[in-house]
């Protein structure tokens, strides 16, 4: 057992997961430095949601270790270190989409006004403040998702986890709810781990991108993204820059014939 | 299998449990229970009241009319009665069945026979339609139709069609709509007819509406013929048996457990009759 | 197949019909016994049942009360023994297994049947074996829907409760109880017209002759027949006020659970 680095936030080292007979992750290693942005990307069957879960502690691996911010993933989970979204938003119907926000904070001891105020702001920055008494079923796709991401941000976690958050919604608002993400991130600092399979999604939100390939699950390549438009340009600078573009054919090689593009 | 075999060993066991607690509370019970004002809240032990479950057995070979050479016993009446009641029973499901399909498949054609029909059809569920069967009792023996003299086992089936009509309707209903938009769109674009639709579509989606609507409706026949015989005094059938012997408590108070035991069965083999057609019905569904 | 609606069928027609129905249905019944002089033990006719029902009024007012009475007993002793039942059995996988192919056995017994057994054991000469009927018929639906809905946790919320290191009691609290209420009240709608129909029906058994179950069968027996029917109204109203009191408070308790019913 290796100790945790003091800087990383996840460190996930030398994790097999078996269910039963089939080997759904076997052998993975990967490090999360703080602040970064993290896409697990591949096939279905990689195991990436596989890995997203035992990152979150939802899952205990069969053989290896899995910290987060230094913690086991079983103290991290308790201490609220990270901020979890699903691909259905899971939102509670019975809930107005303002206590549905203020969930995680209540089962923590929260005081009511704190939580409260913590909820209508993160309503603010998701862009949902005027519909905080609806409740979630008047809310379309998209919005639900945005609830489900302001909830996730709720305890404000160090990271935040999300397994593939934007896949059931229209190209249109996948577009806004990803550049909407970037600017949260951007403003409170947090680690994102992100499961995908949509290539572009994944050249345009992160710094690193994981290809992982099915059985059995595991890394297959690692591609570097910089987007050096992200500091200066508008989303849709960055979305028709030459580097984006790259980007996204690296990423797609890297997908068909993960053997043969080489780690950087 | 092993899993029908463990929940028959829970039923089983649930049983015995009940048999202990019966038995257990007839020894050690209060013998005049417990009242509170003029209210009896724990039974009596008496044997009267509460007989040995051995009584409740050996008095089904035990003979009906004792002291009259080939007197049938009280498990022969008991079976009979059963029987004949499951006959009355499966006769009223049978014509439920009928009135139920023919008004959910009316109901599917016009859309404005359902939103007028569709609401009487739910709520009839909720009201005591079973409470007609004494009058529906009357007709027996005076009601003529032609030639034909309305018998009390007659009345015995209307009302028991009357309590499996309308699951029937209303769930074959639902099983006739649950296609979706998608598959409909398709049979249109072949230019299918209505019959055509029916019977590739509609009729298969319904199977799995169909079954559960069955196993109410079959309860529903059993009670009703159960009440019905009760209320139009025909004798034969276990529910006349269960009063019959309910009078005749003081003098042999087992005889009224073994009658109510006898309804018990009838209840299961009506049920057991549903699951065999449904069990039929599955393995048709999967060598098509 | 296209349904072409007539232009004033739309959402007017649907409220519409049933009373278009019910009226057509009634005039048809009075036009009938009256022109084709059906003979009133057959069919009496709608007016001649109305003026036996505001003949009797105070009679009827005070057998419905009983019946009512026996029916609300079974039905909230029914649903509590179920719902205490359904919550053990939920976290009990022993007493699970038990009592659920029992309810599956006892859903296909004729309960009803029941009444002379509760009679000896208890006495005819109150109203507990009749309301101990109802008791046993309103557990089963109870019972198997309470115990539906506190096991159909969604996946997404079990791990949610996980990844928010909720403990047992606060996760049954947020998620699991407030999703079992739609299912619970499931249950109490399918018991509420199951309580009126089996305290009606247990009194056609014997015992007192209290409730509007013994006044049909003594009415039909002196051959009063449109007081009968009278009695039988009473019975169909009672039953669609039970009906209506589960609906409004469903509504009232899980109103975002819009499922039409």
């Amino acid at each position: 057992m290796s100790p945790p680095s003091a800087k990383a936030m996840v460190e996930v080292s030398g994790v097999t997961q078996r269910f039963g007979t089939t080997t759904a992750l076997s052998d993975v290693s990967l490090t999360i430095a703080s602040g970064e942005f993290v896409t697990l990307i591949g096939p279905s069957g990689c195991g990436k949601s596989t890995l997203l879960r035992l990152v979150a502690d939802l899952l205990t691996p069969t053989e290896g270790t899995v910290h987060v911010a230094g913690k086991t993933a079983r103290a991290a989970r308790e201490a609220q270190d990270y901020g979890i979204a699903f691909q259905q938003a899971g939102l509670l119907e019975w809930r107005t989409v303002l206590r549905n926000v203020e969930l995680p904070l209540e089962l923590h001891g929260v005081g009511a006004r704190e939580r409260r105020a913590r909820a209508e702001e993160l309503l603010e920055v998701v862009g949902l403040a005027d519909v905080a008494d609806k409740r979630p079923s008047q809310l379309s796709g998209g919005m639900q998702q945005r609830v489900a991401i302001a909830r996730a941000l709720a305890a404000k976690p160090a990271l935040l986890l999300m397994d593939e958050p934007f896949g059931a919604l229209d190209e249109m608002t996948r577009e806004r709810l990803q550049d909407e993400l970037l600017s949260i991130r951007a403003r409170e600092g947090t680690t994102v781990l992100l499961v995908t399979h949509s290539v572009s999604e994944a050249a345009y939100l992160s710094d690193r991108v994981v290809v992982m390939s099915p059985r059995p699950g595991r890394i297959a390549a690692v591609v570097d993204v910089d987007l050096p438009l992200r500091a200066t340009g508008t989303p849709t600078d960055v979305r028709e820059s030459p580097e984006f573009f790259a980007a996204t054919t690296v990423v797609r090689e890297a997908l068909r014939a993960p053997a043969r593009v080489a780690s950087p | 299998m092993t899993r029908a075999a463990r929940q028959v060993g829970a039923v089983v066991a649930a049983l015995v449990v009940l048999a202990v607690l019966w038995e257990t509370y007839k020894a050690l019970g209060p013998a005049n229970g417990a009242s509170l004002d003029t209210t009896r809240l724990l039974p009596r032990t008496d044997d009267r009241a509460m007989p040995h479950l051995w009584t409740v057995l050996t008095t089904l070979g035990s003979p009906e009319v004792s002291g009259v050479a080939g007197s049938r016993t009280v498990g022969a009446a008991v079976l009979f009665g059963a029987l004949n009641s499951l006959r009355l029973a499966l006769l009223g499901l049978l014509l439920g069945a009928v009135v139920g399909g023919v008004l959910a498949l009316l109901m599917q054609r016009l859309r404005l026979l359902e939103a007028g029909l569709l609401p009487w059809v739910v709520l009839s569920q909720t009201v005591p339609i079973i409470a007609l069967a004494p009058l529906v009792a009357g007709w027996g023996g005076v009601l003529r139709v032609g030639s034909w003299a309305w018998s009390p086992e007659a009345s015995v089936v209307v009302i028991s069609a009357f309590l499996s009509f309308s699951p029937i309707a209303v769930g074959l209903l639902r099983g006739l709509h649950a296609p979706g938009a998608t598959e409909q769109e398709l049979f249109a674009s072949c230019a299918a007819s209505w019959r055509q639709e029916l019977v590739h579509l509609r009729l298969p989606a319904a199977v799995p509406f169909l079954l559960p609507a069955l196993r109410l409706a079959a309860a529903g026949a059993v009670v009703g013929a159960i009440v019905a015989e009760i209320s139009t005094g025909t004798r034969g059938g276990i529910g006349r048996l269960i009063i019959e012997y309910a009078q005749q408590a003081t003098s042999s108070p087992a005889r009224v457990y073994a009658a109510v035991l006898g309804a018990a069965v009838l209840g299961l083999v009506a049920a057991g009759l549903v699951a065999l057609l449904d069990a039929a019905v599955l393995r048709r569904g999967r060598l098509a | 197949m296209r349904r072409v609606l007539p232009g004033w069928a739309g959402t007017w027609g649907r409220a519409v019909a049933p009373v278009v129905v019910a009226v057509l249905a009634l005039t048809a019944w009075q036009v009938l016994v009256t022109v084709g002089r059906v003979a009133p033990f057959v069919l009496p006719s709608p007016v001649a049942i109305a003026e036996a029902l505001g003949a009797i009024l105070p009679q009827v007012v005070s057998a419905a009360l009983a019946t009512g009475a026996n029916a609300l007993w079974g039905l909230v002793a029914g649903s509590v023994l179920a719902l205490v039942a359904a919550a053990l059995a939920a976290r009990l996988g022993w007493l699970r297994s038990t009592l659920v192919p029992l309810a599956a056995v006892v859903a296909a017994l004729p309960i009803v049947a029941l009444a002379p057994i509760f009679a000896t054991m208890f006495g005819a000469t109150s109203e507990l074996p009749r309301q101990l009927v109802v008791t046993v018929v309103v557990f089963v639906p109870v019972f198997v829907n309470a115990l539906r809905g506190l096991q159909s946790v969604a996946p997404v919320h079990a791990d949610l409760m996980r990844a928010c290191a909720a403990s047992g009691w606060a996760a049954t609290r947020t998620v699991t109880l407030p999703g079992a209420l739609p299912h619970v009240f499931t249950g109490l709608r399918l018991a509420a017209a199951g309580a009126v129909i089996s305290a009606v029906v247990a009194e056609y058994f014997g015992g007192l002759q209290s409730g509007l179950g013994s006044r049909i069968t003594s009415a039909a027996a002196n051959s009063a027949y449109p007081r009968a029917w009278a009695y039988v109204t009473a019975a169909c109203a009672l039953g669609l006020l039970f009906y209506a009191a589960a609906l409004a408070a469903e509504r009232l308790t899980t109103p975002w659970n819009r499922r039409t019913s």
